[in-house]
């Protein structure tokens, strides 16, 4: 059950990341929702279901735009283990840290898969600092308010629910 | 529980993440154009061939090096077996050629002296170190007899004193009983050499008026009729007054005694000698 929920999550996320796509700073794609999923997964699930769906996503996301299959495997499976890792061993409950998670999350992957790029002589990314930090905080904020939406989302339905059935007496 | 769960996904991290390796390696080419996963798979077994050739190559060097050591030794202990034969027969070699020379000498100096010699070997020394003698190979057999002179290239040795069929006791020079005439090569100055039981000779009853000086060379006079006339006996050590109308000189033998092998026997004196016997 748990695992269709995150190969939903990871479908949508895919889904709104091909729309998103041109959003795009230089080359750099301004924010990668499929990293926010790894990344939230990996704080609620601990890390082997973050490298696990770092590994998912990361195939999917290859297969569908990268030349080679693996690299953003490999980065999202390095960034779900130690988001996993972080969300284990600390408390990750409040948004400034989340904030920091995700945004860590994101400039590490963004090391890792552009260096895996340039080490392989496959590409060349110039300058990306701005890049990075701009994905690294559209992400962070992604991030943050979808995990505000998620827990808040429920009690707001059953506020809702209870003031529809007050109203109906 | 949380620690075998870390365990785990530790381990599943790095299978995925060298799953995620080879799957990268199989698409991307090297700079040489050879798939990096074949590029890095050869490089990596060539790395596991290369430690276990230098592994191979290590044991059989060490190997090698334990048999070539011990063959090394086996050589080692023969060649110093070889060594040492060597060496005994090259001593042997050494020992033969003095004697050969030895014997060159005694030649000439037959071939020269107008004496009837024989050639001896010295075959044993005194039984008591209070006697100066020695043994000689040759006795009656070969015409000794005694008070025949014996002598070698550098001087006179001394007489036969106990001849055998087949060897002889010469006595030597320098023995306590041992005797001849002398005189000083350059004086003429005549007295009786005798041996004093050590490495050095007297020369008796020299006049105190007669000139001798040290480094005077002594020879035989003849008149004892056992040594013929001529033959060196040392050089004159020191001189010394002994309070009486004679000096007291020390004579230093031109034989070494404790060195000589080979001599000459006089079987018949010169007739001129003869008659001055005393």
């Amino acid at each position: 059950m748990k695992a269709a929920g995150i190969i939903v999550a990871v479908a949508v996320a895919l889904a709104l990341q091909t729309t998103l796509s041109r959003m795009a700073v230089r080359s750099t794609v301004a924010v990668d929702l499929v990293l926010v999923v790894v990344v939230y997964v990996a704080l609620t699930s601990g890390p082997a279901t973050g490298l696990l769906t770092g590994t998912f996503a990361g195939l999917v996301q290859d297969a569908l735009s990268s030349p080679v299959i693996g690299i953003g495997g490999l980065a999202k499976t390095i960034v779900g283990f130690l988001a996993g890792i972080i969300g284990s061993q600390f408390i990750v409950a409040q948004p400034l840290p989340r904030f920091v998670v995700f945004f860590g999350a994101t400039v590490l992957h963004a090391i890792v898969f552009m260096g895996l790029y340039v080490l392989l002589g496959l590409r060349q990314f110039g300058t990306p600092y701005a890049a990075v930090a701009g994905q690294a905080a559209a992400n962070a904020v992604i991030g943050v308010v979808a995990f505000q939406l998620v827990e808040l989302l429920p009690g707001a339905v059953e506020r809702r629910k209870a003031q529809r059935g007050r109203l109906r007496r | 529980m949380i620690s075998d769960i870390h365990q785990r996904s530790g381990y599943l991290f790095i299978g995925v993440m060298l799953a995620h390796v080879l799957l990268i390696s199989a698409q991307v080419n090297s700079r040489s154009g050879v798939p990096v996963l074949e590029s890095v798979t050869f490089g990596v077994f060539s790395e596991v061939q290369r430690a276990l050739s230098g592994g191979v190559s290590g044991i059989r060097g060490v190997w090698g090096g334990y048999v070539g050591l011990r063959r090394a030794k086996n050589e080692n202990e023969e060649l110093k077996r070889r060594l040492a034969a060597t060496e005994i027969a090259l001593q042997e070699q050494r020992a033969l050629a003095d004697r050969t020379r030895g014997l060159e000498k005694l030649l000439e100096m037959r071939e020269q002296l107008p004496l009837k010699t024989t050639g001896a070997d010295i075959i044993g020394a005194a039984a008591a170190p209070d006697f100066r003698t020695v043994t000689i190979d040759k006795g009656s057999n070969h015409g000794l007899q005694t008070d025949m002179a014996v002598i070698a290239p550098a001087g006179v040795v001394g007489r036969v004193v106990v001849p055998s069929a087949r060897s002889a006791k010469v006595q030597l020079l320098v023995d306590r009983n041992a005797a001849a005439g002398a005189l000083i090569e350059r004086s003429r100055a005549q007295g009786v050499v005798v041996g004093s039981g050590d490495e050095r000779l007297q020369m008796d009853y020299v006049s105190e008026v007669s000139d001798v000086v040290a480094g005077d060379v002594v020879v035989t006079s003849g008149i004892d009729g056992i040594y013929p006339k001529g033959f060196v006996i040392g050089r004159v050590e020191s001189v010394e007054k002994s309070g009486t109308a004679y000096r007291r000189i020390t004579i230093k033998p031109a034989v070494d005694f404790r060195s000589i092998e080979e001599v000459l026997v006089v079987l018949k004196p010169p007739a001129s000698d003869a008659g001055q016997g005393s």
